[in-house]
C-alpha cells in the first residue's frame, strides 16, 4: 500500500469534517474518491496533503509517516496535488509554472546562483528540460512561453497538472480535474490520466463528480458520506451498492447521473 | 439512480476563460496593441544585443564622469551609487519576495557599526572585518525575520519599522556605538597597498558595488531562487503544494536583502569616516523604499533609475533653494499619479 490513513479525524470548530477515516491507495493505481457535495473529500486531500491537520490518526506514505509535515515535505516525499479551482501563477509564464514542480528536487542556492557555478548552470538546464518534458506530456508544448492566464481553461488544467507532474511524484491527487471541461477535454482527460500510471508509473487518487468518466477510468472507487467511508471496491459493485444510492439521493442532478 | 437517463453534462464553458475577466484593464500590457511611449521605449532595450550595448555606455559613462565633472558631482554620484546598491537588495525583499520593510536602514547600521566597531576599536583589518559585517547582518536577518514572516504583509511592515528603530535606539545609548555622537576616525581601507581614501577612488568603489550588485540581482532573478521568491508571492499556498518551503524562501530573501544592507553601509562607514545614528534613521529607510516603489518593484532598471532620482532629485532642483524638496515631493506625486506602478515597471508577458 502506497498511501494508508488509519484512523484519522477532522473537525473544525466542534464541527466533525472526517470521522475515523481507514483509507489506502495502491501504487501504480488509479483510485477515485467520490461522495456528495460536502463529504469531505477536499479536506481529506488537504489532511493527505499537510495542509489541515487531523486531530487524530496516522497519515504514512510507502511506511513514512507523513502526518503533520507541512505541505512543502509532504510534497517532497512524492505527493503532488491540483486544486479544485485552478491555482496556477497566473502573471507567470506556462513553463515558469512547471518549473515551480522542480523546485523541491535541486538545491541550488543564493551563492551559486550568484557565482553560476557549473553545477547551478547544469541543475537550471535539467530543471528547464524536465519541464519541457512535462509540458510535452500534457500535449502543451508550444505554449511554453505564454501568460498562465491567457491559456484556455482546459489548457490551464492540464498545465496544473504538469506542474504536479514535474514534482516527480508517487501520487497524484487530482481535485475535480474535469471541471468546467467539455466532452471531448473529458476523453483526453481519461487517456492523459491513463499515461500518468502507463508511462510514469504514477498512482492516481482522484476526485470527481463525473460519473461517467469515475467509472470509465477507475480501478477502485472509495465513497466518503459525511466525514466517513461508506464503502470501498472496484466501479460495478459501487455503482450497485445501496448504501451508495442512499448517499446521493436528494443531490444534484448532476450526482444523480451515476 | 443508476437507471435514471444520464443528463448531459452541463453547458461547458469552455472556450471563454472567465480568468480574462481581472487583467482586462491592462490588457494593453499583455496584449499586442496600441503601445504607449514608456512601453516603446523600453522595448527598445529589451533585445541582448541592444542591452549589451546599454550596459558598456554606461559603465563608460559613470568611469569618465570624475574625470569631467567636479568633486561635488562625484560625491552626489557616489551617493546615488550607494543608493542603488541598498535599493537592489531592498528590491530583493519587497519587490521580489513581495514583504514590506520599512526598517531596511537597520541592516544598513548593522553592515556600517559591524565593520566599524572591528577597525576602529579592535584594531581588524578592514577586509578581515567585512565577513563578521555580513554575518551580523545576515543574524540581523533571521532575528527579525524569523518571528515575523508569518504575519501579513501590513503587520509586517510596523514591525520591521519598529526593528529600525530599535537598532537605532541601541546605537544611540550603546558606549561601544559611541552614543548619540556615533563613531568617527574609521580608518580608511586599503587594497594591495592602493590606500582607499580621495572621493574620486570611493567613487570606484561604489562603480564597482553597485555592478556587482546589479550581476548578482539579476543572476538571482534568473535562478531557482528568484522564481521561488515569485512563486511564494504570487500564492503561498500553491507554492507549498509544490514543495516550495515558503518560511525559507522568505527568510533568504530576507537575508540576502541584509547582506546587500550590510554591503553598503560597510563602504559608506568608510567612505565617510563617521557614522552616527541619525545616518540610520527611519526617513533613511522611506527614502530607501521610495526609490525601489518609484522605480518599479521588481525591475532591476527600474529600481536604478529609482535611486539616481531620488539621490539627484533635489540635488538638480538646488536652483529653487528652500522650494526644492516641496517641488521635489510634487514631481514624484505626478509620477506615481500617472505612473502608479512605477516608472520601469516589471512587465510580464
Amino acid at each position: 500500500m502506497l498511501l494508508q490513513l488509519k484512523q484519522v479525524s477532522l473537525s473544525f470548530a466542534g464541527n466533525t469534517v472526517l470521522h475515523d477515516v481507514n483509507f489506502g491507495v495502491d501504487a501504480g493505481r488509479i483510485h477515485s474518491l467520490i461522495g456528495p457535495n460536502g463529504a469531505g473529500k477536499t479536506s481529506m486531500f488537504n489532511v493527505i496533503t499537510g495542509f489541515y491537520r487531523p486531530q487524530q490518526g496516522d497519515i504514512t506514505l510507502d511506511g513514512e509517516r507523513i502526518v503533520k509535515r507541512k505541505p512543502h515535505a509532504v510534497t517532497r516525499l512524492g505527493i503532488a496535488r491540483t486544486f479544485q479551482n485552478v491555482r496556477l501563477f497566473r502573471e507567470m509564464s506556462v513553463l515558469e509554472n512547471v518549473m515551480a514542480g522542480q523546485h523541491c528536487r535541486t538545491r541550488a542556492g543564493a551563492l551559486a546562483a550568484i557565482l553560476r557555478l557549473p553545477s547551478q548552470r547544469a541543475e537550471e538546464r535539467r530543471i528547464l528540460e524536465t519541464s519541457l518534458e512535462c509540458l510535452d506530456f500534457v500535449d502543451l508544448l508550444g505554449h511554453q512561453d505564454r501568460l498562465a492566464t491567457n491559456l484556455a481553461y482546459g489548457h490551464q488544467r492540464r498545465v496544473e497538472i504538469a506542474r504536479a507532474l514535474a514534482t516527480e511524484p508517487k501520487l497524484l491527487l487530482l481535485d475535480e480535474p474535469a471541471a468546467g471541461l467539455n466532452s471531448h477535454e473529458k476523453q483526453a482527460l481519461i487517456e492523459l490520466i491513463r499515461r500518468i500510471r502507463d508511462e510514469r508509473g504514477v498512482a492516481v487518487l482522484l476526485i470527481e463528480h463525473d460519473m461517467s468518466l469515475v467509472m470509465n477510468v477507475s480501478e477502485r472507487i472509495s465513497v466518503l458520506d459525511h466525514g466517513s467511508l461508506i464503502t470501498e471496491g472496484d466501479p460495478q459493485t459501487v455503482q450497485n451498492d445501496p448504501k451508495v444510492i442512499e448517499a446521493y439521493l436528494g443531490q444534484d442532478d448532476e450526482e444523480l447521473a451515476l | 439512480m443508476a437507471k435514471s437517463e444520464p443528463k448531459p453534462t452541463p453547458v461547458s464553458h469552455v472556450d471563454e476563460p472567465e480568468l480574462h475577466k481581472h487583467d482586462s484593464h491592462e490588457t494593453d500590457v499583455h496584449e499586442p496593441g496600441p503601445r504607449n511611449l514608456f512601453q516603446r521605449l523600453y522595448a527598445a532595450f529589451e533585445s541582448p544585443g541592444r542591452r549589451r550595448a546599454l550596459h558598456v555606455a554606461i559603465l563608460a559613462i559613470l568611469i569618465v564622469t570624475p574625470w569631467i565633472s567636479s568633486q561635488y558631482t562625484t560625491v552626489i554620484l557616489t551617493n546615488a551609487l550607494l543608493y542603488v546598491v541598498l535599493c537592489l537588495g531592498l528590491n530583493i525583499v519587497v519587490g521580489y519576495a513581495g514583504l514590506l520593510d520599512l526598517g531596511y536602514a537597520a541592516f544598513f547600521a548593522v553592515g556600517a557599526y559591524t565593520v566599524s566597531i572591528l577597525t576602529q576599536q579592535f584594531g581588524v583589518n578592514f577586509w578581515a572585518a567585512i565577513p563578521f559585517s555580513l554575518m551580523a547582518a545576515a543574524l540581523a536577518g533571521v532575528i527579525i525575520g524569523g518571528p515575523t514572516l508569518r504575519l501579513r504583509s501590513d503587520y509586517l511592515a510596523i514591525v520591521t519599522l519598529g526593528f529600525g528603530e530599535i537598532v537605532r535606539f541601541t546605537a544611540r545609548n550603546l558606549e561601544i556605538t559611541g552614543g548619540a555622537s556615533g563613531l568617527s576616525h574609521i580608518p580608511e581601507p586599503s587594497l594591495f597597498g592602493w590606500h582607499i581614501d580621495s572621493s574620486i577612488d570611493f567613487y570606484y568603489v561604489f562603480v564597482v558595488l553597485a555592478v556587482l550588485a546589479y550581476i548578482a540581482s539579476q543572476r538571482l532573478f534568473d535562478s531557482r531562487l528568484g522564481r521561488a521568491w515569485l512563486y511564494v508571492r504570487h500564492d503561498e499556498d500553491a507554492a507549498e503544494a509544490m514543495g516550495i518551503n515558503r518560511v525559507a524562501t522568505k527568510l533568504t530573501a530576507y537575508v540576502i536583502g541584509a547582506i546587500f544592507g550590510a554591503i553598503g553601509g560597510i563602504f559608506f562607514s568608510v567612505n565617510l569616516g563617521a557614522i552616527s545614528p541619525e545616518s540610520f534613521s527611519f526617513q533613511q529607510s522611506v527614502l530607501i523604499l521610495l526609490a525601489v516603489v518609484l522605480g518599479g518593484m521588481g525591475k532591476i532598471p527600474g529600481v536604478i533609475l529609482g535611486a539616481f532620482i531620488v539621490v539627484l532629485g533635489p540635488e538638480l532642483l538646488r536652483d529653487f533653494g528652500t522650494l526644492r524638496l516641496l517641488i521635489f515631493a510634487v514631481l514624484l506625486l505626478l509620477i506615481m499619479l500617472f505612473r502608479p506602478s512605477g516608472i520601469w515597471p516589471e512587465k510580464r508577458s
